[in-house]
């Protein structure tokens, strides 16, 4: 990689990096906080200005990191002039703005969070402007939607400012959805995503039949981004942003990712009758419409929001007339817009700072109270106008150069007429912001004494200024930014020729009638203004509400109607669902010719199978009571281990017997709170459709697992078998598919179990403090009880059997590589034999006796296996890779060490710590339920030889709670 | 002579089994259904290793240990339940 794609990259990764420090450094003052702020962002705008001279002379600089490429997503950025442009222009701006926040914010307001928002969606502006490949600008895109959410609803006790950012999220963000689509067919057309290779691509893009779906779909994400109509109305409603926000969100970045996009896509999509159609005609309408609008708002931002939708309209327009000049004029407006918007946007925020309200209706007169704050404000608004000398007069005039000679089916003049027409109403709302804000007597009922801002809050503003000077009286030192911009944009070289003065052209009328038309509609603005509030026009917030209303009502209706919470509703849907798409995907193939015969049953598995069969038909019929129930579960499982065994799977029937145990254990821990009998619920059809559903699954499985059984199939288990030896240092295939094969899947399993046993505990602990402890409190479970609660013979056997229990389960574990066992069964051969005092003598007795807390049991498993499995990195192999290798000591003989018996520990761990924390969690509720405990080993000890009044009488009973 | 002796132990064996289901299938009681279900357990634990000396291999008798020795434990269980009621107290 070289050092100028190395460079390009950081400049792409400073602003995010940079978020991290505000939200710290607010500690140490706001000042400190703002030059942080401005701290990545000036080293970004010094290492892109060192590639300037490069990139104006036309050089590509690029810069490619691997991301995903299976689905052609990489990190991919390129830098070329119109990236250039956009990017000096974010980062810039955002310096500007940095340094206004700073003075703009109060004490009150939580700067750090401010500056991080900012951070965040300058990087991901700059990662728009810079990203070289459709996905990575995707992601990018959909960044800012959900930063500049952030940013909008800044103010979050405002409910308009919670309102507007919702609002505009949901519109960019829908546009968004529309463009990924869009972006994808883009993708599929080309065969890359790369965004050099499309934009190469275009010939073929444009003669393409999916070319207009594309089209439209990227168009909705870039107009709704770029407030066109009719999408328009979030922008405004945005402005209940912090003015830095909408000066920084709202002239220079967050809208014009719009305008950029359809500059970026100009040569792969622009040129064809739907571009111009489409783009032109939505511009020039948006156009229109939001000068109009502008001129009837009295708040200022309001007035700058509508005027801002007016002159992306404008860019809009332009670069949907397709032509070499029109993206000239384009490109230059861009930069013009910039400089007069965000001053504008400023200034008015100075205003709304110290005369504490934007009502222009309440202003006025402010030239000689705020006079720097007049000077500033009147250029950049006689800019806005498109007034000589300043730069706003030269795009303008370009624009109604390019309009003149721009023919709408076959119709010469209506472009340049509705053209002028915006521009007469552009005239007349910037100078209503000259006149009616700055001009005026000054008046004595101001809510707050205005007078001009510390220089920190006007610099900003003043500098901006300059620069709409600058370049209306100089437009020749912009021709070589706007020539590198449009180059990129048209895609060959260009020669821009900016100058003030073009002779008695017919755009240079046009404005004359524009300046005169805008006057005489200010004079007229009272009457106007009258009739415009009297007029009925559509509210666009209260359409969209109810948009969205009816949206959320359907989804819900939709979403209720599916999932109405009864789980046999679901599993009847599932299961039939499942039978008939099995049923289909059978029938539509044809199998192969069984290729096996049918072995012989030998009578013992008969019996087996007899027993089976009657145990699942009893379970069925008598489900209603329960206890019996569940002994018949227990043939099952009883009659499932020794099949387990019969074919040659001894580690499947040692865990299914040890899960056996302990599922009876838990459910009769369960049992003992519940009915002892399931009442009747549903109705006779209903079950029976149940049973129809159920026997026709039944059936389906079975007939699936016939068929298979028949036939031979390619399987996995060769591979196995192949390599569990060599590649995994164990003979125990089953023990090396879990601990090393899927070592990944058992670490999730591992995980999901302490989950499990970690939500029985807290839902017990919930339980228990809430509500239904009273209740178990005053519900009297006794019943006809044996008196002898920790009989004798039983502590003594559970005593005797513990060690050997112990002792059987390290030999599994032990063993467990190589002959059948490991961590997962000797875990639960534990558990038992631990599960076993607890019955024979007692929650209390044994919880004394137990010193690690079962919680940390399972943490430490996890942990265990997590670190083996990261053990792998240290020898530079994928994570949970295992090795193993041999030793010998001489008294024992040669053994094997492998790391998958530490991962072997880790589950071994978790599987003891997770059922002994089910278990213990579902015991606590009898001591709650008030039922008192034993602290002796058993209610009758011999050893104590005074006839009976031993330990663990009534009064040595302790109770809890 | 013990290929004979094999077969009419699985037949015993089998056959216990069975009268043991239809004990657990016709009750009367609930401990009639826990003693029939551990008595099945011993029964496979026969079976298993009459089939371990069957197939003259050593693993099946180590299962059979295994069941014989968590086994009773579930026996143990359900006898606590309609005893006490509550398993751990």
């Amino acid at each position: 990689m070289t050092d100028d794609s190395f460079s390009l990259i950081i400049i792409a990764l400073l602003p995010f990096l940079g978020a991290l420090v505000p939200g710290v450094m607010i500690r140490a003052g706001r000042n400190a906080c703002a030059i942080f702020t401005a701290l990545p962002t000036a080293l970004a705008l010094v290492m892109l200005l060192l590639h300037a001279p490069a990139v104006m002379d036309g050089e590509v600089i690029k810069a490619e990191l691997d991301w995903l490429p299976q689905l052609g997503l990489s990190a991919a950025f390129f830098l070329d002039g119109l990236g250039m442009l956009f990017a000096g222009m974010i980062l810039g701006v955002g310096l500007l703005i940095t340094l206004y926040a700073r003075f703009y914010l109060s004490g009150e307001d939580p700067m750090g969070q401010f500056y991080t928002y900012l951070l965040l969606f300058q990087g991901a502006m700059l990662g728009i402007v810079l990203s070289d490949n459709i996905l990575l600008l995707l992601i990018f895109w959909e960044l800012t939607s959900l930063s500049s959410f952030l940013l909008i609803g800044y103010w979050k006790h405002l409910p308009e400012g919670r309102q507007g950012a919702r609002m505009a999220l949901a519109v960019t963000g829908a546009g968004g959805l529309a463009m990924i689509g869009g972006m994808l067919i883009l993708g599929n057309i080309v065969g890359s995503y790369n965004l050099t290779d499309i934009l190469a691509a275009g010939e073929q893009i444009r003669a393409h039949e999916w070319y207009v779906p594309a089209l439209v779909l990227i168009l909705l994400g870039a107009f709704t981004k770029s407030a066109q109509f009719p999408f328009h109305f979030w922008l405004p409603h945005a402005m209940a942003a912090p003015t830095p926000v909408s000066a920084y969100l709202h002239s220079a970045t967050m809208v014009k990712a719009g305008v950029f996009l359809m500059a970026r896509m100009w040569p792969a999509l622009a040129g064809t009758p739907e571009w111009f159609y489409i783009v032109a005609s939505v511009g020039l309408i948006t156009m229109v419409l939001g000068a109009v609008i502008a001129l009837f708002k009295d708040d200022l931002k309001a007035l700058l929001a509508f005027s801002t939708v007016s002159h992306l309209g404008l860019l809009t327009m332009l670069l949907g007339f397709g032509t070499e000049a029109a993206a000239i004029a384009a490109v230059f407006h861009i930069i013009n817009h910039l400089t007069f918007k965000a001053a504008l946007f400023m200034t008015a925020g100075i205003v709304d700072h110290e005369a504490h309200t934007r009502d222009i209706k309440r202003l006025g007169g402010l030239a000689k109270l705020m006079p720097i704050t007049a000077v500033i404000g009147t250029i950049t608004a006689l800019s806005m106008a498109g007034i000589a000398p300043f730069n706003g007069f030269i795009s303008k005039e370009k624009m109604l150069e390019e309009a003149v000679h721009t023919v709408w089916w076959e119709n010469p003049w209506i472009v340049p007429a509705l053209a002028t027409l915006g521009a007469v109403f552009s005239v007349a709302y910037s100078l209503r912001f000259i006149f009616h804000v700055f001009g005026g007597k000054v008046r004595d009922d101001y809510p707050a004494k205005p007078h001009d801002p510390p220089f920190g809050m006007w610099a900003a503003p003043a500098l901006l200024t300059v620069l709409v000077v600058l370049i209306g009286v100089m437009p020749f030192l912009a021709e070589p930014v706007v020539n590198m911009a449009a180059t990129a944009v048209t895609g060959h070289e260009t020669h821009a020729h900016l100058k003030l003065w073009h002779g008695l052209t017919p755009a240079l009328y046009l404005s004359i009638i524009a300046v005169v038309g805008g006057a005489i509609l200010l004079a007229l603005h009272k009457p106007l203004d009258r009739a415009w509030i009297a007029a009925p026009r559509p509210e666009a917030k209260a359409i969209f509400d109810r948009l969205l209303a009816a949206l959320a009502g359907l989804a819900q209706r939709i979403s209720e109607g599916s999932h109405n919470g009864s789980m046999s509703r679901y599993l009847a849907i599932f299961v039939a669902a499942t039978t008939v798409l099995g049923y289909l995907a059978w029938s539509g193939s044809a199998a192969a010719a069984p290729s096996r015969e049918l072995l012989p049953i030998p009578p013992v598995v008969m019996v087996g199978w007899v027993l089976l069969l009657v145990a699942t038909a009893s379970v069925v019929i008598c489900h209603r009571n329960r206890f019996r129930a569940l002994v018949v579960i227990g043939v099952i499982g009883l009659i499932i281990s020794f099949g387990f065994v019969y074919l040659s799977a001894p580690d499947l029937a040692l865990t299914q017997i040890s899960v056996e145990t302990v599922t009876i254990m838990l459910l009769l821990l369960a049992l003992h709170f519940l009915p002892k009998a399931t009442p009747v619920e549903s109705g006779a059809a209903r079950r029976l459709r149940d049973g129809v559903i159920a026997l026709a699954a039944g059936a389906g499985v079975a007939a699936l697992a016939y068929v298979f059984m028949l036939r031979d199939v390619s399987t996995i288990s060769g591979f196995h078998l192949a390599n569990s030896y060599k590649g995994g240092g164990g003979t125990n295939v089953v023990n090396v598919i879990l601990v090393d094969f899927r070592g990944y899947d058992t670490y999730g399993e591992i995980i999901v179990l302490g989950i499990a046993g970690l939500i029985i505990f807290a839902l017990m602990e919930a339980l228990l403090n809430g509500p239904a402890a009273a209740k178990l409190r005053n519900t009297d479970y006794s019943q006809d009880r044996s008196r002898d609660r920790h009989p004798l013979m039983m502590v003594i056997a559970t005593r005797v059997m513990m060690p050997v229990a112990i002792m059987v389960g390290v030999y599994i574990f032990l063993r467990g590589h190589n002959q059948p066992g490991g961590g997962f069964v000797a875990g639960l051969v534990v558990s038992i034999a631990l599960l076993m005092q607890y019955m024979a003598s007692g929650f209390a007795w044994t919880q004394r006796r137990q010193q690690i807390e079962y919680h940390s049991m399972i943490g430490w498993g996890v942990v265990i296996a997590g670190l083996t499995g990261a053990g792998a990195w240290l020898g530079g192999k994928p994570f949970l890779t295992s090795g193993f290798d041999y030793y010998h000591f001489p008294p024992i003989e040669e053994f094997e060490l492998a790391t998958a018996m530490l991962f072997d520990l880790g589950v071994f761990l978790a599987v003891l710590g997770g059922v002994m924390l089910m278990l213990y969690s579902l015991s606590r509720i009898a001591r709650y339920a008030g039922e008192t405990v034993n602290v002796a080993p058993m209610d009758y000890d011999p050893s104590q030889d005074d006839g009976g009044e031993g330990p663990g009488k009534s009064d040595q009973t302790e109770r809890e709670r | 002579m013990i290929t004979l002796a094999l077969l009419f132990a699985f037949v015993c064996f089998g056959l216990g089994l069975l009268f043991c289901l239809w004990r657990i299938t016709i009750g009367p009681d609930n401990a009639d259904r826990i003693l029939a279900l551990d008595t099945m357990v011993i029964n496979v634990i026969a079976l298993l290793v009459l089939y371990g000396v069957w197939k003259g291999t050593a693993i099946y008798f180590e299962a059979s240990m295994l069941v014989a020795m968590v086994g009773f434990v579930s026996s143990v269980a359900y006898c606590r339940f309609i005893l006490r009621g509550d398993i751990i107290e």
